[in-house]
C-alpha cells in the first residue's frame, strides 16, 4: 500500500521540519509545497505556522493561498490547522490591530487573558503541557481526530492567542489556562484546527496526526 | 559522557517535557556546533527542543530552527546587542525567544548577570535584565544560578522567586538539581513554572519517571503521558 499523502503549505513561517517529520513518522508522505494547483489538487492538507496573524495572511495572500485554501473546504478536502494555523481559520484576529483571517470557521482570535478565573496575573504565553478536556458533553470525540485519545492526556502548547469560535459546537476539544477554557481542538465538516502541537506532544499528538492522515 | 541523542532518546521515551541543548563552549569559539545533533534529534523526538550556546545573529537562529529546533536560547549575544531579542522575537515569534540568563549572587538578594558560562561578569542586574529582555520580546526565561550549578544541592530559590514574581512569561529554573524533592521547593517556594536538570539524568541519578512521581505525590501538576 502506498503511503497516504499529506501536502504541508509552506508559506515561509515556522518550523515545517517538525510537523514533516511527525507526519513522515506516523506513515505519511509529505509534500512540502506553496503551489496553488498542489495544494488545490491535494489529498489532505496541513496548515502550519507559528509566528504573527498580521505576518501570515499577508504571506497567504502574497502566495495567492487564501483563495486556494477557501476552495479547499468548498471541496471539502481534509484539512488541519495547527497553531497559528488553526488561529488562521477563523474570521479575524486581536493580534497588533483587528486582521481578517481565512473566515473558515465563524469566530475571533484573541489574546490569552493575563488573568486567571480569579482575577490572579498569569503567565503569558501559555507554555507547557495542558490536559485535554471535551467541550461539549453531549458530543465525544468519536469521529473527530481525537477518537484515539482520552480526555486527561496532555498536548504541548505555545501561543499568546487564542481562537473563540462563535458556535460553541465547533469546539471539540478544551484546556484549562488559570480557569479559563481555551479551545485546543475545532472543528467544522472537514476543516479543523489544534491550537497544540501535535508534533511536539509525543505519542499523544502522534495519534491525532496519524487519525488525520486517514482522513 | 556519552552521545547527546543517546541520551535525548532516552528521555523521550521516559516521557521528558522537553529538552534543552546547550552547546557550552559555543560562545568561546564563535558558533553553534548543534545543529546536526538537533537535525537528527527531530526524526524521532517529537517533543519540544530549544537549543542555546553561541547563537549571534537572526540568521543564526534560522539556521537552528530551519533543522527542527522549536525555541533559540541567547545569553551572550543578547547582552552584547539586546536588540537580537527584538529581532528574533519579531521574526520568529517570542515563543521562539527563550532569554538565558546566567545569574551570581552579589550581594543580599543582589544577582549580578554572567555570559560564556559563567565566565564573564557583565554588571547587569539579573531582575533588571530580566524585564528588559521580557519588555523586548522574550518569551520564557532559562534562569541558571551559576552559584549552584553542579553543586547538586538544590536551586537558588531566592533568585528563582524574585525573577518568577517580577517578569508575566515563564521562568524555568536551572542550576543545581540534586535530587528529585529539589523540583518542589523550587515550583512551591521559588514559583518556577518549570525546572531544567541535566546531569541527574545523565548520571543516572534518577530517571524522570521518579521526578515525575515525586512531584506528582506533593500535587503538582505532572502531565499524563503515554511512553511512545
Amino acid at each position: 500500500m502506498s503511503r497516504p499523502e499529506v501536502t504541508v503549505i509552506d508559506y515561509g513561517v515556522g518550523n515545517l521540519l517538525s510537523v514533516q517529520r511527525g507526519l513522515e513518522h506516523c506513515g505519511a508522505k509529505v509534500i512540502l509545497t506553496a503551489n496553488p494547483e498542489k495544494i488545490l489538487t491535494a489529498k489532505r492538507v496541513v496548515l502550519p505556522g507559528v509566528g504573527a496573524f498580521t505576518n501570515a495572511m499577508p504571506a497567504l495572500e502574497s502566495l495567492g493561498l487564501v483563495a486556494v485554501i477557501r476552495e479547499l473546504a468548498q471541496r471539502k478536502t481534509p484539512l488541519l490547522g495547527i497553531c497559528l494555523g488553526m488561529q488562521l481559520l477563523l474570521e479575524e484576529s486581536d493580534e497588533f490591530g483587528v486582521t481578517a483571517g481565512l473566515g473558515l470557521i465563524p469566530g475571533r482570535v484573541i489574546a490569552v487573558p493575563d488573568r486567571t478565573l480569579s482575577g490572579v496575573a498569569q503567565k503569558t504565553p501559555h507554555i507547557g503541557w495542558s490536559a485535554l478536556q471535551a467541550s461539549n458533553e453531549t458530543d465525544g470525540w468519536q469521529k473527530t481526530l481525537l477518537q484515539d485519545n482520552n480526555p486527561g492526556e496532555a498536548v504541548y502548547f505555545v501561543h499568546s492567542f487564542m481562537a473563540v469560535p462563535t458556535d460553541p459546537m465547533h469546539r471539540i476539544a478544551d484546556c484549562i489556562y488559570g480557569g479559563h477554557s481555551i479551545a485546543a481542538m475545532i472543528r467544522r465538516g472537514h476543516i479543523m484546527g489544534c491550537q497544540f502541537h501535535p508534533e511536539k506532544s509525543g505519542e499523544v499528538g502522534l495519534k491525532i496526526l496519524r487519525r488525520f492522515i486517514l482522513q | 559522557m556519552g552521545l547527546p541523542n543517546e541520551h535525548a532518546l532516552r528521555y523521550y521515551l521516559q516521557g521528558v517535557d522537553e529538552l534543552i541543548y546547550m552547546d557550552c563552549v559555543a560562545s568561546l569559539y564563535g558558533r553553534n556546533h548543534l545543529g546536526d545533533i538537533v537535525k537528527a534529534a527531530a526524526k524521532d523526538i517529537f517533543v519540544p527542543m530549544t537549543v542555546g550556546g553561541g547563537i549571534r545573529s537572526v540568521d543564526d537562529a534560522t539556521e537552528i530552527l530551519r533543522v527542527g529546533a522549536d525555541k533559540v536560547a541567547v545569553n551572550t549575544a543578547a547582552v552584547a546587542n539586546p536588540q537580537l531579542v527584538s529581532d528574533i522575537a519579531r521574526r520568529f515569534g517570542s515563543q521562539c525567544m527563550v532569554l538565558s540568563i546566567e545569574a551570581k549572587q552579589v550581594g543580599a538578594d543582589r544577582w549580578e548577570v554572567y555570559t560564556d558560562n559563567g565566565r564573564e561578569r557583565t554588571g547587569l542586574d539579573v531582575v533588571e535584565w530580566a524585564k528588559r529582555g521580557v519588555a523586548m520580546g522574550a518569551g520564557e526565561i532559562l534562569l541558571t544560578s551559576v552559584d549552584k550549578e553542579g553543586t547538586r544541592k538544590g536551586f537558588d530559590i531566592a533568585l528563582v522567586k524574585v525573577v518568577s514574581a517580577e517578569v508575566a512569561v515563564p521562568v524555568i529554573a536551572s542550576g543545581g538539581m540534586g535530587k528529585p524533592e529539589d523540583v518542589l521547593t523550587v515550583v512551591n517556594e521559588g514559583r518556577a513554572d518549570a525546572v531544567a536538570m541535566a546531569d541527574i539524568l545523565h548520571y543516572k541519578r534518577a530517571e524522570i519517571g521518579d521526578i515525575r512521581t515525586v512531584a506528582e505525590n506533593a500535587g503538582l501538576g505532572v502531565r499524563h503521558y503515554e511512553s511512545a
